[in-house]
């Protein structure tokens, strides 16, 4: 029967560096498929792209790239990333470039047609509301604010380039699934209507999409037996051409992949598991079997298909006001009552000196900031406390005004006040989520091709 | 009849959808996914969430793996960039959830 093993090199921007170099080097796998994107990453990719048209991409696929290229040319792996970003050509002249400087001979497709950002006019005149698919918010309410649109495209641009010879294939805001989808429908020769394999496709993808959580990371069954999470083994999914997979990760690395922890990852970011939505199938995870089959194997089988909606996803960011937050710890005795009374020192002075915001959060870390009243039911008198203290405001200049006040509770407020954080007390900028539908008649993903030839 | 916290015949991940979260909830022994069936209702989910989920709660089931699945709206204050939460993404609400008390026959 025929096989394709393909592995997780990121799953996400700012993931373990060095994570493809085990894949490269003994993972035996056909194909590394790497996942750049967050709900907004796109949007700080726009911003940085505004800066400078050159950048856009996620740089850290260049980085990967000088490791391991040497090794997946000679070994025929081929690379699929989602760090195309919003210049995905910009990313690949750095390929080429890169490749060219290797002496190595390279044939690099880049997957565009998801940015929408200058056509949003155009297609809202063609029909297209971008309600806001979660509370049904009109598109008016944010527009003039939109940082970046972008369609979640499926897999079929990335199989037309891998037809077409491409070893490395970029695309921007492909869905994460049809990265690991589109070798699979390639190598095995699936058709857009076998919607049962296709859903199995789309499930293996999901399982090993976020790399280290199905192989050991962020593990609640069982975490304190699991060991070597340094030297973590990124997962593998070796998928058959009947639609089932064994999930492994290569030999002799740390972490676990075992039936617990693939459940949990199955389980990871879904809504109703009889409907994962995307561009390539409606796929139902509710009838998956997930059976251990030897050490850090498990075998996953029976997911079900049906024909993918007449709409895509855009993913939508918008400049959404500022955020800024504070901390100040205090001790032994009263540690916890030290702590709100400063907290309730802070929002007098926030009344006294103007401050407009929109929220203002407290939490008292050591005590509940992480599972807020359910810690408190159940909390004992906490050794010491730290006040943590969040406003969002709809300007900069009121969310600057948070920082003068915290230096001065060591003076001014209740004793042992310490190790107040000027240096994190910048505001940010908040980007915001827009999720919405369109039709799918209006988006057309193109492929272009650049080569290394020495 | 005892109490028991949910943690000793489960586990569970949870993850961020948009100001949702989601919490795949797993038996730690196939005979448990009856309990947790029984158990672990919406109504008692959301009395445990009470103040810190204010949207509606779906519970789905996973029989093959003994397992099920809750989404919570309105439970990130304002999803992950939004929120002013230290948990903005929801990496912990599992915890929270494995910590709810349930009672169960004492021979289970």
């Amino acid at each position: 029967m025929k096989k394709v093993r393909i592995g997780t090199g990121s799953g996400y921007w700012g993931d373990r560096f060095d994570a493809a170099d085990t894949l490269a080097a003994k993972g035996n796998v056909d194909y590394i498929a790497f996942d750049y994107l967050a709900e907004l990453t796109m949007s700080i990719m726009q911003k940085q792209k505004n800066k400078d048209p050159k950048k856009g991409y996620a740089t850290d696929f260049l980085s990967v790239l000088k490791r391991i290229l040497p090794e997946c040319k000679k070994k025929g792996i081929k690379l699929i990333a989602s760090a195309g970003g919003v210049n995905p050509e910009a990313l690949g002249d750095e390929i080429v470039s890169i490749a060219k400087g290797m002496g190595i001979n390279l044939k690099v497709a880049l997957v565009t047609g998801d940015n929408i950002l200058d056509r949003l006019d155009e297609l809202e005149k063609k029909g297209c509301t971008f309600l806001n698919m979660e509370n049904g918010e009109p598109f008016s309410s944010v527009k003039g604010k939109i940082t970046n649109a972008n369609v979640y495209l499926g897999a079929e641009p990335i199989v037309e380039a891998l037809k077409n010879g491409a070893e490395i294939v970029i695309t921007g805001r492909n869905t994460d699934t049809s990265l690991f989808l589109a070798p699979m429908i390639y190598e095995l020769g699936w058709k857009s209507r076998d919607y049962d394999l296709l859903a199995n496709g789309i499930c293996f993808g999901h399982i090993i999409e976020c790399g280290g959580q199905v192989s050991g990371g962020n593990f609640t069954g069982g975490w304190e037996n699991v060991h070597d999470l340094a030297n973590l083994g990124w997962p593998i999914a070796e998928v058959y051409e009947n639609g089932t997979a064994i999930i492994t990760k290569p030999e002799e690395t740390g972490g676990l992949v075992s039936s617990a922890t693939v459940k949990e990852e199955l389980l990871y970011e879904i809504g109703d598991p009889t409907s994962y939505i995307t561009p390539d199938v409606i796929a139902d995870f509710s009838q998956v079997y997930i059976e251990d089959a030897g050490v850090n194997k498990v075998k996953v089988s029976g997911a079900k298909g049906t024909p993918p909606p007449e709409t895509l996803k855009v993913s939508i960011g918008y400049a959404d006001g500022f955020k800024a937050f504070a901390e100040i710890s205090y001790a032994w005795p009263k540690a916890l009552k030290k702590a709100k009374i400063a907290d309730k020192i802070l929002r007098e002075r926030f009344k006294i000196i103007e401050l407009e915001a929109e929220e203002i959060w407290t939490e008292f870390i050591g005590y509940n900031s992480i599972l807020g009243p359910i810690s408190e039911k159940e909390a004992l008198e906490p050794e010491e406390v730290r006040l943590r203290i969040g406003i969002r405001t709809k300007s900069l200049a009121e969310a600057q005004k948070l920082a003068p006040e915290v230096p001065c509770l060591v003076t001014c407020g209740p004793p042992n006040g310490s190790g107040y954080n000027l240096g994190r007390i910048t505001p940010q900028e908040i980007l915001a989520y827009w999720p919405a539908l369109m039709s799918k008649s209006y988006v057309k993903p193109d492929v272009i091709y650049k080569e290394s030839k020495v | 009849m005892k109490k028991i916290k949910l943690i000793e015949i489960a586990h569970a991940r949870s993850g961020d959808k948009g100001d949702g979260v989601n919490i795949g909830v797993i038996a730690r022994k196939p005979e448990f996914y009856k309990i947790l069936k029984e158990k672990v209702t919406v109504e008692k989910v959301a009395e445990h969430f009470k103040g810190w989920v204010f949207g509606e709660i779906k519970r789905y089931e996973l029989p093959n793996i003994h397992s099920l699945n809750f989404l919570l709206e309105k439970a990130l204050g304002g999803g992950a960039t939004e929120s002013l939460r230290t948990d903005n993404q929801g990496k912990a609400m599992n915890a929270a959830l494995l910590r709810m008390e349930i009672e169960i026959d004492s021979e289970q």
